[in-house]
């Protein structure tokens, strides 16, 4: 952000959207200065999947311990902060409610300022910290619960050409990882026995309309199901490695195509990926080659970066901040909170 | 010594500042308004009127449950992340004990009552002869349990709370001239009653507030399920 900052900003993030407590301060946007993430991920692999009610239960035990961790390691105290961000939306609304009003709390006793972050905008900016963002720029958002090309032509401004029509690509991951009876998440096993794998069963792309930026993961999703459910039928033995890399081929290839398709026709400078499925391995390799053949810079947050943290949160927020952006004490968790510019 | 309490356990939104045994600020509302959207905004008001500064305050007293679980963890996370970050030490009040205080100065036993739903409630009872003493242990209760329990006590019951119109035609069926019907004026929390049932309290240590949680009363739905299987096994 270079030339319009005089003085060192330092933003404080809270994110509390899911499964994950957080919070982090960011220095001009672009340098971590401290970054704590308190995960319950053990606590609901007994459910096999993140549980609402038990998942917000966690947030109140934690969201002070964490904030109280990110300034210890940053050496940092309250009046050393510029302003505060928080998630607002979208997310679980209970679990979105304990960042947001432990983030309102601590604005109000201490004077600063409160920003309402998008959680995706936030995901986006975990690559602020990584490198400048150059425009105009794309950015590939594949997480949990979202599968999103975003057109960027400045900072703030977010054009969505295209979404997933069902499952998000995470959401497809946990889905095949449970028929194939593996523990929750199961994103990052499949990723594993994917790469042990030579050999991939062979699974449909689904490309929908020719000139569609959109994504569509269920049909993919029951092809395994259906694919598991014959050869169990007939007796034959199903090798998980090899169902497994069928389907990440199958994912890899769709997204790469649709991306590599986008950033001609937008003429982009820069592609980003983003989300937690941007920590996979065979996406991660195949979007580099494809973008180091095509000549235009790609690049991917570090793993810790790519799943919920703070510090994007605090990142995005610092762009919200220089542009003005202020939320008051009314803020409510918005779980359905749509991606808009905030860019006027 | 000056003091916030916060209570939003329930619909109802209380807050209050008390400074010396005096009040010096307070709200109460009924109004169905999302508690994120209007508890902070109501204490920004309260140091707004008093003008006085978060730093200002002593302690903080918040109700602690039971009643809406996300209620319930707004307040108690407004009120912790003010405590930890003012290092103020926080005091959690039963909702149910703070609605029955409202009528301590009636002789007998007051039963406090909040909506569970599905003729579910959360309630405890209280004989005010001593203190406000607990006869009914603060529960969830099938409302049918519950009229068990003090029907078995044979004496008057007060009911309080803004949910006992909801179940008052099954109280009367149930304790017949032994049900009494405390006046409205009492059925919503306050936040200068939280304030001094809290100094009646010792004050925690400041370190305490990270531990500090609400009392759900009741385990989530998804963990009473997982340890039924558990031990259908
Ligand atoms: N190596 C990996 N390969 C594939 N998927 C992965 C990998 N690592 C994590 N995931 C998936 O990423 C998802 C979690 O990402 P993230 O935390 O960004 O999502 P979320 O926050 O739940 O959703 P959203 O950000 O859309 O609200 C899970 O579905 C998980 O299985
Ligand atoms: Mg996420």
């Amino acid at each position: 952000m270079g030339e319009f900052i005089m003085e060192n900003r330092y933003i404080l993030g809270i994110e509390s959207s899911c499964d994950e407590t957080a919070a982090s301060i960011v220095k001009n946007g672009c340098e971590i200065v401290s970054n704590v993430v308190a995960s319950q991920i053990e606590s609901h692999k007994r459910f096999g999947g993140v549980v609402p009610e038990i998942a917000s239960r966690h947030h109140v035990e934690q969201v002070t311990l964490v904030i109280e961790e990110a300034l210890a390691q940053a050496n940092m105290k309250p009046e050393d902060l510029d302003a505060v961000a928080v998630t607002e939306g979208p997310g679980l609304v209970g679990a979105l409610l304990i960042g947001i009003n432990a983030a309102k709390a601590f604005a109000f006793a201490n004077g600063l300022p409160l920003i309402g972050v998008h959680h995706i905008a936030g995901h986006i900016y975990a690559n602020a910290l990584m490198q400048p963002m150059e425009f105009p720029l794309l950015a590939l958002v594949v997480s949990g619960g979202h599968t999103e090309l975003v057109f960027m032509k400045e900072h703030g401004s977010f054009e969505l050409i295209g979404e997933t029509r069902d499952d998000a690509a995470g959401e497809a991951y946990d889905k095949v990882a449970r028929v194939l009876n593996i523990q929750y998440p199961g994103g990052p096993h499949i990723d594993r026995m994917a790469h042990e794998s030579d050999e991939a069963v062979k699974f449909p792309r689904v490309w929908l309309e020719e000139d569609s930026y959109d994504f569509s993961f269920s049909g993919l999703k029951s092809a395994v199901i259906n694919y598991k459910h014959n050869a169990e039928q007939r007796g034959i033995e199903v090798n998980p490695l090899h169902v497994a890399k069928g389907f990440q081929d199958s994912v890899v290839e769709v997204l790469t195509a649709k991306t590599l398709r986008a950033a001609r026709q937008f003429n982009v400078k820069q592609v980003i990926a983003a989300g937690g499925v941007s920590a996979n391995k065979g996406l991660r390799k195949s979007l580099e080659e494809t973008f180091a053949n095509e000549g235009i810079p790609f690049y991917v947050p570090p793993l810790k970066l790519c799943t919920d943290n703070a510090a994007m949160i605090a990142a995005a927020g610092t762009f919200m901040f220089e542009a003005g952006k202020r939320s008051d004490m009314a803020m409510n968790g918005r779980p359905g909170m749509e991606l808009v510019s905030w860019h006027k | 010594m000056i003091w916030l309490g916060i209570d939003t356990s329930n619909s109802p939104l209380a807050v209050a500042i008390v400074k010396d045994g005096q009040v010096v600020a307070e709200e109460v509302a009924n109004i169905k308004l999302n508690h994120s959207i209007g508890a902070m905004p109501a204490i920004e008001r309260l140091f707004e009127r008093t003008k006085m500064k978060p730093a200002e305050i002593d302690a903080i007293a918040v109700g602690e449950g039971p009643g809406s679980y996300t209620g319930v963890r707004i307040g108690v996370t407004i009120a912790k992340t003010l405590a930890w970050t003012l290092k103020k030490p926080l005091v959690g009040i039963s909702s149910l004990k703070l609605l029955a205080a409202n009528a301590a100065l009636y002789n007998g036993v007051i039963c406090s009552i909040i909506d569970a739903r599905r003729q579910n409630v959360y309630a405890g009872a209280y004989n005010t002869t001593a203190g406000l003493t607990s006869v009914v242990e603060d529960g969830h209760y099938s409302l049918e349990g519950l009229l068990e329990k003090l029907k078995d006590l044979n004496v008057p019951v007060m009911f309080v709370g803004h949910d006992v119109d909801l179940f008052w035609e099954s109280i009367l069926a149930q304790l017949g001239n032994h049900a009494v019907r405390a006046p409205f004026t009492l059925d919503l929390p306050s936040a200068s009653q939280l304030i001094q049932l809290a100094s009646q309290q010792e004050l925690p240590d400041i370190e305490a507030v990270h531990s500090f949680v609400p009392q759900y009363r009741r385990l989530a739905e998804a963990e009473a399920n997982w340890i039924k299987e558990q031990k259908g096994q």
